[in-house]
């Protein structure tokens, strides 16, 4: 059938699996709008405020569902506001798609109207990128461009699409979404590797395992869970691999790294081989990387070649898809008893394990104790970044994976609400909270009116310290309390501003009207932003010094004097 | 740091060349040369990289020139198995009293020259870098005006192709 490039773009959405995409339309996506227009039974359109809240939004859809999320954005600037949407899932492997209009192929170079070269901006912030020159080409680069997003260790990929080819025609015919994209070879794990890896196993008398995002890619949280308890091995978590293993476990261990609890920094300090699964050893991680598992040997795993002694040299490594590797390693090796590291284990969590402090001030482990208790711990809680965004991996506990959403390597204040409204979206039989800061909710809080638009019931929870706090810390600890430019003595009216978009609005002043404020919410079932109080001088603890070996962390004020 | 020859076969797509050199950039990796042209399959195009770096770095480089979706397939060429081979010009500086000295170094060199005019002598050679290096540093004494370099290309010796390796 001959169809035009604007309505074979929707066709392959639609044979992709594409049930909903979010975007911003403009002139050179008219014909684009139109065909979704057409195809608006088949395919859900969200308008976000913004183009940066569309990228986030698909971002948090993929992050929630495991699927390819799918954004759209007309030529320049709109291209240009998916930059750090795109460069937040590149950074995090999540796969996206990420659709943009160009003007008219007798237009480009001539610096036009809304022109930008979006592929040259985003080369180094996606897996890879295509311009549709021919609509004959139009249907196989959608095909690819989702067989990159999901193949091998995810990520972005980004379509520019000039003008004149989504109104061409061109003969179009329907394909079988594969669904099965990986390729023969990731499945494809070395006897020899596995057993030279079990042996490592085998003749470690203190191995810790610290794992990453890669076991929630490759949906591997159940054979890892074999794993830890097969081996008898403490599990530390990445930031982002909050989720990979449940944080109510006796061998976890908490976070590792510039955050971590302090039994996780002195257990890999210990430890004599270190199973990284799915994790790049990223600098939040090392910290002073000559310190860092000094003692250990480094059996790493990993779907990305490029990651093994990147960072870090690794004794011996598996490259694979992690689940694979797991389920392989889980058949082949035997249980091992080690009473003497989980009693020495046991003994650092009695003695550091981070408390709540339980007091009658209204605090954010407070809070977050309770959403998790109130939702049974079965909410999707994404966050905006800072210090807000710590003490939620540090404090809320993760049982389950793509629970925790969270711009882990590039840090991306602002990303949290467009972030729980993909993931709501995606999995609309979940509660979503966003637990954010004062200084990221502002960012970003355009979104707002989406989420009224589309009666998306995300409860912001602001975390309100009138500063950007993670900032302050460093400025308390490392700039001799110059706070430059990190107070916000704004009087922003956060129940008002909510209430202004249509939303409902809370103050949360007292301990007491917690759980009451909170179930309020959640029975609402309508966009909620819960604004509380806190000490603008709650720091995030444990803290590693910059510089430092993650055995150093510091646990609190009293370790400062 | 060691010298490092690479063979990379890449799409023959627009694009390609920002995105290896762009990847270079970035992540702080020396490029010493880097020439590209079709192979025996125009969908095809060879770059040969000249870089600097220790193991580890090679090893990185390899492994993120990988990644790229356009990249086809990268081989290190051991400097003994290999012809290198560079094509450079070079504008000499030369006078009525000069020109005879250093056409004679050009044909020690087995050069060849191209232009002549009378304040100048427009010399063509190839070969590996050794040999041009040790050719500009006899030139420099009468007045190098302008020298361009082509880059290394590099090709296995013997029967071994590339798409065997």
């Amino acid at each position: 059938m001959r169809l035009t490039g604007a309505d074979i773009l929707v066709e392959c959405l639609i044979e992709q699996g594409v049930d909903t995409i979010f975007g911003f339309p403009g002139g050179a996506v008219l014909n684009i709008y139109d065909s979704l227009y057409k195809y608006q039974d088949k395919i859900r359109h969200i308008l976000t405020s913004h183009e940066q809240g569309a990228a986030h939004a698909a971002d948090g859809y993929a992050r929630a569902s495991g699927k390819v999320g799918v954004c759209l954005a007309t030529s320049g600037p709109g291209a240009t506001n998916l930059v750090t949407g795109i460069a937040t899932a590149f950074m995090d492997s999540i796969p996206v798609v990420a659709i943009t209009g160009n003007v008219a192929s007798n237009l480009l170079g001539k610096d036009s109207f809304q022109e930008v070269d979006i592929t040259g901006i985003t080369m180094p912030i996606t897996k890879h990128n295509f311009v549709v020159r021919d609509v004959n080409e139009m249907a196989s680069i959608v095909r690819k461009a989702f067989k990159i997003a999901k193949q091998g260790r995810p990520g972005p990929v980004l379509i520019d699409i000039p003008k004149d080819i989504t109104a061409l025609y061109a003969e179009f015919e329907p394909a079988l979404a594969e669904n099965e994209v990986k390729d023969k070879e990731e499945d494809f794990v070395s006897n020899g590797a596995v057993d030279e890896a079990i042996s490592l196993i085998n003749n470690s008398k203190k191995p810790m395992i610290y794992a990453g995002g890669g076991v929630i890619s490759s949906n591997a949280a159940n054979e890892l869970l074999e794993f830890a308890e097969k081996v008898h091995c403490p599990v530390t978590l990445s930031l982002m691999g909050m989720g990979a293993f449940p944080a109510t476990h006796e061998l976890y261990t908490g976070m590792v790294g510039m955050h971590g609890t302090k039994v996780s920094n002195l257990a890999v300090t210990e430890c004599d081989l270190l199973i990284a699964i799915g994790a790049r050893f990223s600098d939040r991680v090392i910290s002073k990387i000559e310190r860092f598992a000094p003692k250990a040997k480094i059996l790493h795993i990993d779907i990305d070649e490029a990651e093994i002694n990147k960072n870090i040299r690794a004794a011996h490594y598996i490259v694979g898809d992690v689940k694979a590797v797991l389920n392989k390693l889980n058949q082949n090796i035997g249980t091992i008893d080690r009473t003497e590291w989980l009693d020495y284990i046991r003994q650092l969590k009695e003695k550091y394990m981070i408390k709540c402090h339980d007091k009658d001030q209204l605090t954010p482990e407070y809070i977050l104790n309770r959403i998790y208790e109130i939702t049974g711990g079965d909410a999707i809680i994404a966050t905006e970044v800072g210090q807000h965004q710590i003490w939620t991996a540090q404090h809320y506990k993760f049982t389950k994976p793509r629970t925790f959403i969270s711009s882990g390597g590039l840090g991306t204040m602002g990303f949290g609400l467009g972030a729980s409204m993909g993931a709501y979206l995606a999995r609309p039989d979940k509660r979503v909270f966003n637990i954010a800061g004062d200084g990221s909710f502002r960012m970003n809080l355009n979104e707002l009116a989406t989420a009224v638009e589309y009666n998306i019931p995300v409860i912001v929870v602001i975390m309100n310290n009138h500063a950007l706090g993670m900032v302050r810390q460093w400025q308390n600890l490392f700039y001799d309390k110059r706070y430059s430019q990190s107070d916000l003595d704004r009087p922003t009216d956060f129940v008002k501003l909510a209430e202004a978009f249509g939303a409902v609005g809370y103050n949360l002043t007292e301990k007491k009207d917690v759980d009451r404020i909170l179930q309020e919410a959640l029975s609402l079932k309508r966009p909620v932003v819960i604004n509380f109080e806190i000490s603008r001088d709650h720091k995030v603890w444990p803290m590693v010094p910059p510089g430092a070996a993650i055995e150093d962390v510091i646990t609190g004020e009293y370790d400062l004097r | 740091m060691n010298r490092h020859v690479l063979s990379v076969l890449v799409e023959n797509q627009s694009g390609v060349l920002s995105r290896v050199s762009g990847l270079f950039s970035r992540r702080g990796y020396n490029i010493d040369s880097l020439s590209v042209g079709e192979t025996e399959d125009p969908k095809i195009s060879r770059m040969t990289i000249v870089v600097r770096g220790d193991d580890q770095i090679l090893e990185q480089i390899k492994k993120q020139l990988n990644k790229l979706i356009d990249v086809i397939k990268i081989v290190e060429l051991d400097p003994d198995q290999s012809v290198f081979r560079e094509l450079a010009l070079i504008k000499v500086k030369t006078d009525m009293n000069t020109r005879a000295s250093v056409i004679e170094i050009v044909s020690i060199f087995r050069a060849n020259i191209v232009d002549v005019s009378n304040t100048s002598l427009t010399v063509e050679m190839t070969g590996d870098e050794t040999k041009i290096e040790a050719f500009i540093k006899l030139m420099k004494p009468y007045g190098i005006a302008e020298i361009v370099r082509t880059g290394l290309a590099a090709i296995e010796r013997g029967s071994r192709v590339i798409n065997n390796v």
